[in-house]
Formats: structure tokens, C-alpha cells, sequence
């Protein structure tokens, strides 16, 4: 098991650890640089969706209501606490 | 968001520490009871309390540690675990591209921890806060906010593997979607301002699912999809973003 554990710390820590390594080192050319800059969002897209859907997995469309009230209280521009627990609550009781 | 740019660049090392721990908040939130039902199911496959917690704290990574726990309880081969957890987690090789080129000015050992820690968590709240890097001690800030995230996983596990599933299922199944949440609320404020990011987020949306639900990339395979859809859709910044840098 110790084995197991050790393979998978090593190829989960390589990826993360190689940017810290190599980034300084190289000069982007600004479309690469705005490239880099893009991916937090198409990042952001892809964790989302359609991942959302199998909060409850039997029934997808609980989780896009979810979904769809903490965008509707991101709107207004608080903490992303209040959405997270406005999400949480919504499932809380579509699920009861 | 609590910050928006324009704020001051000026913070003291306390005030970078508190901000660190608000906005992680979210995170550990989303964490502790995904990574209870991790230490629960764990110790069900078979591995002892210090394995459960051993693989938390060195792997750092809740999917594939899910994925490993279930492929050790199918009996599957070492290499087959070791590959199918690289092939999942390659995703944060891109995130931790992009955090890096924008922390460049941070000192190596500082880097190395962070990179190390990253998660698609840990990530999305620091992309999120604009101008971060520029700010005085803002070291501390993201330091703050990647080890508390950290620490809030590998004990969450441990209290899992030991105490068992305490939280009501009602609740921890309510809790699912807290991460996710969390991606939204971070999303929107950079949608507000500038809908370029929106389409970006939407168009990887699409592509995610088209890779997941057409083109088979489904169970571990997931983790292709991710980066995939995610280097493709921010493609289009190199387009869409022209003149927009700094």
C-alpha cells in the first residue's frame, strides 16, 4: 500500500512542481501570455460543468438548480461564501 | 468578491494572513466533508487510519485518491493506479503554469510549496483575486490560504478513517455541491467585467461535455477532457484577449 501511496504522490507532485521550476526562465511571447491568462476561466468551465450534474447523480437537475442560485447570488457581488451556503441550502432541500 | 482593483497595494503581513484565511473559507467548507466520506470509504477498502491519512497528506488530490481507494478495493495493479492517478491529476501541470507565470517574482522555495499544494480549489481563488501578486506581503496570503486548505483535507480525512461518517447523509449529500459553488462565485465577477471570460468558461463548458458524453472520455479518462477542453477553449484569449493585457 505504502508503494501505492508513493507512485501516486510522485506523479501528482511532478506536474505541479515543473512550472515552479522552469517559469522564470522563460520570456513568454505576449499570445502565449495571454494564452496562460485564459485558462483560469476555461479551467473554471470545464470544473463546473458537466461535473454539476452528479451532485445528486440521480437527478441532475438538482444540482444545476444549485448551480444556478449561487450565479444568481454571485450577481451581486458578495463573498462567495453566501454562495456557496445559498447552493448548499437550495439542495438541502430540493433533497428533503 | 471582497476586493476589486483599485484597493490599495499596501497590506500589512497580518492583514495578508486574514484575507488568506477568508477567502479559503469556501474551500475548507467544500473539503471537510468530501474528505470525511474519503477517510470513511478508505478504510472500508482496507487501508489502516495511517494509510488513509498518509495518502491525503502526500497525494493531496480528492478524486484520485477516491479513484485509488476504489481501484485497491477492485485489486487493481500498481502501475494501473499510478497511471490512472497521472492521468487524472495532469490537469493542475496547466493551472500551475498559469499561477506561476503570474507569481515569476516569487522566491523558488516559496513557488515549490505552493506548486506542490495546488489544487483546482486552491487555484480558483487565487486566479480570482486581481492584482494579488503586486501587493505587499501577499506571500503570506496565498501561503496561508493553500496550507490551511491543506490541513483542512488531511484532517478531515483522518477524522473520516477514525470517527466514521458523522455527518447526516442529508447534509454531507448537500455539501456536494458546495465546490462547485464556489467555481461559479468565483467565475462571475471576472464575467461582470469583461464577458470575453464568460464565453471562455462556456465554450470549455461545451467541450467538456462533448468529450465526456460523446467522445468517451469518461471515468478516469476525465481528466483528458479537463485539460483538453481547458486548452482549447483558452485558446481563444489569445484572439479574443488582444489588447486587453497590460
Amino acid at each position: 500500500m505504502l508503494a501505492i501511496i508513493i507512485g501516486m504522490a510522485l506523479v501528482t507532485a511532478v506536474p505541479r512542481l515543473i512550472p515552479a521550476f522552469i517559469m522564470d526562465k522563460i520570456m513568454f511571447k505576449p499570445w502565449l501570455n495571454r494564452w496562460l491568462n485564459a485558462i483560469p476561466y476555461a479551467a473554471l468551465g470545464a470544473l463546473i460543468f458537466p461535473g454539476i450534474l452528479s451532485v445528486i447523480p440521480e437527478r441532475p437537475i438538482v444540482g444545476l438548480i444549485g448551480g444556478a442560485v449561487a450565479l444568481a447570488i454571485a450577481f451581486f457581488n458578495v463573498n462567495v461564501i453566501f454562495s456557496v451556503i445559498g447552493a448548499i441550502f437550495t439542495v438541502f432541500l430540493l433533497t428533503m | 468578491m471582497e476586493l476589486t482593483s483599485g484597493e490599495k497595494l499596501n497590506q500589512t503581513k497580518k492583514e495578508a494572513i486574514r484575507r488568506g484565511f477568508a477567502q479559503g473559507l469556501p474551500i475548507y467548507l467544500g473539503y471537510i466533508p468530501i474528505a470525511i466520506a474519503y477517510g470513511v470509504l478508505a478504510t472500508q477498502s482496507g487501508l489502516t487510519i495511517g494509510e488513509t491519512t498518509l495518502m491525503s497528506a502526500f497525494v493531496y488530490a480528492g478524486a484520485s485518491q477516491f479513484m485509488g481507494v476504489n481501484m485497491v478495493a477492485h485489486g487493481a495493479l500498481f502501475m494501473q493506479i499510478v497511471i490512472a492517478t497521472f492521468v487524472l491529476n495532469f490537469r493542475h501541470f496547466i493551472l500551475s503554469l498559469s499561477l506561476m507565470n503570474r507569481l515569476k517574482h516569487f522566491p523558488l522555495r516559496v513557488k515549490a510549496l505552493l506548486s506542490v499544494t495546488l489544487t483546482d480549489e486552491s487555484f480558483a481563488v487565487s486566479m480570482a483575486q486581481e492584482d494579488e501578486e503586486k501587493k505587499d506581503n501577499s506571500i503570506y496570503f496565498y501561503l496561508t490560504m493553500f496550507l490551511v486548505a491543506y490541513f483542512s483535507w488531511v484532517v478531515g480525512s483522518l477524522f473520516g478513517a477514525v470517527i466514521g461518517d458523522v455527518l447526516p447523509s442529508a447534509l454531507s449529500d448537500s455539501m456536494g455541491i458546495a465546490l462547485y459553488a464556489m467555481f461559479i462565485g468565483l467565475l462571475i465577477p471576472s464575467v461582470k467585467k469583461e464577458w470575453k471570460f464568460g464565453l471562455i468558461a462556456v465554450i470549455s463548458m461545451l467541450l467538456n461535455f462533448i468529450l465526456i458524453n460523446y467522445l468517451g472520455f469518461s471515468d478516469e479518462l476525465e481528466g483528458w477532457a479537463i485539460v483538453i477542453a481547458t486548452l482549447a477553449a483558452s485558446s481563444l484569449g489569445i484572439v479574443l484577449l488582444k489588447g486587453d493585457e497590460g
